[in-house]
């Protein structure tokens, strides 16, 4: 067994570490304080490491000014430099790497980010950054730490968002083991949940009721993530059970600074007449980054200067000043974000263009309470229609205004108050919780029981006479269903599937969120028809020519899934009546524009 | 994962290294992580001047100091010279704390009453007005001093020129 359990929050906006050293008398999960580039030249550490890799070009930065006591002639940096040097240049950093790996219409094992960025300069993949941020914590760690007790050998646990579907956690996974590491998966909601857990320690049976549903509200810095964790009894004893999980939803306290920043600069135009660049927008948008703090608290009254100083020297000529009271603050964000709404409120879909770019899936509609709205109506269960406790997570869910806020929208759809479970450091409660779990996953404390969060299904061609321009329609043959515990595997019974050697075979893979109740081996009528269903990338195996076999013959095969240990997905060829297996893998080179479609409909 | 754990372990025993770490053996007390490469660079008498550079500079970059210095004030008002110290007063403070944590050398309230003895530390006290021949000295404190608690600057890697306090900026495309 490893000396220390390491939880890893991998952040979209920042990166956290936690650490618990089995050793000492009581464990106590601490925070790893990271080294990191702070300015040119210049290393410091911090309680995070801001996710974003900046990628200069040749000769931009004076030789060793990014580099790290583990990494001399470093040509890129990771962190708070990274972070500081991509506000004023964004075609250069690489940020949100954790959002694109679940961003299905994309090729994520190609060299596409920085995003903006021209095709022929340095661009690296999706995996290959979270690789990056991954390495940096382990070279962080090895530099840091007794040489004895290095980063590769301890048990990790690595977060992920509860929407990241099977291929999203795979290719974290592959990153992972690229950077050398083996990681254990866990959903960052749960992982919350767990801090909270540890946090109270025994009393926690206190604050909850069996039967009732606890929602985890995660806002942080760029999304949002929901999560239901059912209170169940067995046999006297409390136990927990994560039920549902939501989208991954790309909206957060980015999109709150910047609409407090737009807002303020239409004011300049109206009122003074002031027309602001890009760079004084985004000193803008870092003022109200600060400012919001003070302007969402308890009791506010006073309103709050934002200052942007003037460019280059002149500095007070330039400078431009302008107040917010609380109430306007109030106002655009709680009124924008975060609107009371009725428990059947759907979010609004944006019109669709014709052509639509291939990039992020931004949420089209701004109204966290509309996405939670359609979260919860989705997933009422027959006892209860609405959860009846909250935890909060995330940065945004500091301010008081916005929890005041969303405890009233839930309390009216459960129709009696909500109660709110205390967790504190909700920006570190992720790493801290991952920590634990890691911990307690040998021992006897409570563990939050998941399985997974999603059915899976592989597309069968139905047998059908051939009729010109008309394709058969396209059963789905459930491999997973929702709710199969971590550790177990399955055989799926035949259904007439084979597979052609010498030659590559594909399947159409689908998932659902929606559809808890089909059970393994059974079978949806026109699956691509159907609503709730994601298409993901295909499963392909090839299989070679071997003795006894001629090429192009057809094996018929079963199919046998196993969801891991560590949370990933596998599914296998097993012939029939025979020894031979073969894996599936994911096709992810295929990029598939209808995606986006099927995936926003569903919110 | 575990093929890859086992293959690690095999090349530690090929290589000498002890495959059960000596960590596991019983409980020892916790040693604290040793820290990253010294955060702290000594300062050297010859570089005194290198260090009185890095504070402007730091005091520049996080607080625009040096550009509010430079700037000639004769031509603004005083609100439109406030609105904008009062940003660069903000962010000096915090760079200030963050680095040098500065604090008072007395802690009793100016224009209170205080009472020197002799053999007073003289780098630390300075004594005006009135002087008898030798202490104890009684009088008002005039001023309570500032001390820095500690100097805390980033590490520094690589290159650094030291006469540049902020380098140029150009603005790219557009």
């Amino acid at each position: 067994m490893s000396r220390y359990v390491i939880g890893i929050d991998l952040g979209t906006t920042n990166v956290a570490v936690a650490y618990l050293d089995q050793q000492a008398e009581v464990p106590e999960p601490q925070l790893f304080q990271i080294p990191q580039v702070s300015n040119s030249g210049e290393v410091g550490t911090a309680d995070t490491l801001p996710s974003f890799l900046y990628l200069p070009n040749e000769g931009q930065f004076a030789q060793g000014s990014l580099d790290l006591p583990w990494a001399t002639e470093r040509s890129f940096c990771c962190g708070q430099h990274a972070r500081k040097l991509g506000a004023m240049s964004p075609t250069q950093v690489v940020s949100s790497a954790k959002s694109w790996l679940c961003a299905g219409n994309v090729d994520r094992l190609a060299d596409i980010l920085p995003w903006d960025r021209e095709e022929s300069q340095l661009k690296i993949s999706p995996v290959e950054s979270a690789k990056r941020l991954l390495g940096h914590l382990r070279d962080a760690w090895n530099q840091t730490m007794d040489s004895e007790d290095r980063f590769e050998f301890q048990e990790i646990i690595l977060t992920v968002p509860a929407s990241f579907d099977a291929v999203a956690r795979d290719l974290t996974v592959m990153a992972a083991e690229e950077a050398g590491l083996s990681v254990t998966l866990v959903e960052e909601p749960q992982a919350a949940f767990y801090a909270w857990l540890h946090e109270h320690g025994e009393n926690w049976r206190d604050e909850i009721e069996a039967g009732q549903q606890i929602l985890v509200c995660d806002i942080g810095g760029g999304t949002t993530d929901f999560s239901l964790i059912q209170v169940t009894n067995e046999d006297g004893n409390l136990g927990l059970e994560r039920i549902a999980v939501g989208n991954h939803i790309l909206l957060g306290g980015d999109n709150l600074d910047l609409a407090l920043a737009y807002s303020v600069a239409a004011k300049l135009q109206r009122e003074r007449n002031m027309k602001l660049d890009a760079r004084q927008l985004a000193g803008l948008t870092h003022a109200c980054r600060e400012a919001k703090e003070e302007l969402l608290r308890d009791g506010a009254t006073e309103p709050q200067t934002l200052t942007v100083l003037g460019r280059g020297s002149s500095l007070i000529g330039g400078t431009i000043s302008v107040q917010v009271t609380p109430e306007e603050a109030q106002g655009i964000l709680l009124d924008g974000f975060f609107p009371a709404c009725a428990v059947d409120a759907e979010p609004a879909q944006a019109r669709r263009a014709g052509l639509r770019s291939f990039g992020l899936q931004y949420a089209s509609d701004p109204a966290m309470t509309r996405h939670l709205a359609a979260f919860v109506s989705r997933n009422s269960g027959e006892d209860c229609a609405s959860p009846a406790a909250v935890l909060f997570n995330g940065g945004v869910s500091k301010a008081p205004a916005i929890r005041a806020r969303l405890l009233d929208v839930l309390s009216d759809w459960h129709g009696a108050e909500v109660t709110q479970l205390a967790g504190t450091h909700p920006d570190l409660a992720v790493a801290y919780g991952a920590c634990w779990y890691g911990n307690v996953r040998r021992g006897n404390a409570i563990r939050i029981r998941a399985g997974s969060a999603r059915s899976y299904y592989v597309g069968i061609e139905s047998t059908m006479p051939a009729i010109p321009g008309y394709e058969p329609p396209m059963e789905g043959l459930c491999v997973i269903p929702f709710g199969l515990e971590e550790g177990t595997e399955l055989d799926i019974p035949s259904q007439g599937l084979g597979v052609f050697v010498g030659a590559s075979s594909e399947f159409r893979f689908f998932a659902s969120a929606d559809r808890q109740e089909d059970p393994a081996g059974s079978t949806i009528p026109n699956i691509t028809d159907m609503a709730g269903i994601t298409e993901l990338p295909s499963l392909s195996t090839h299989l070679n020519v071997d003795e006894g076999d001629g090429a192009g013959s057809l094996i018929p095969v079963n199919l046998h899934a196993e969801l891991s240990e560590i949370g990933t997905l596998a599914l296998w060829c097993t012939e029939s009546g025979g020894e031979r297996r073969w894996r599936l893998r994911y096709e992810l080179r295929e990029g598939r524009a209808p995606l986006a479609e099927s995936a926003e409909s569903h919110e | 994962m575990k093929l890859l754990q086992a293959w690690k372990a095999f090349m530690m025993v090929l290589k000498g290294e002890e495959l059960v770490p000596k960590s596991s053996l019983p409980l020892a007390p916790t040693p604290t992580p040793k820290p990253a490469a010294p955060l702290k660079p000594e300062l050297m008498p010859e570089r005194f001047e290198e260090g009185a550079m890095y504070t402007l500079l730091l005091l520049q970059r996080e607080g625009r100091l040096i550009d509010f210095l430079q700037e000639s004030i004769d031509g603004y008002a005083d609100d439109q010279i406030g609105a904008a110290v009062r940003q660069i007063h903000g962010d000096c403070q915090a760079a200030l704390n963050h680095h040098f944590s500065i604090q008072p050398v007395r802690s009793e309230d100016e224009q209170s009453q205080v009472e020197i003895p002799d053999g007073f530390d003289a780098t630390e006290l300075r004594l005006t007005g009135n002087l008898p021949e030798s202490g104890p000295y009684k009088g008002a404190l005039a001023h309570r001093g500032w001390r820095a608690d500690k100097v805390n600057l980033p590490q520094r890697t690589g290159a650094v020129n030291t006469t540049i306090i902020q380098p140029a900026e150009v603005e790219v495309g557009g």
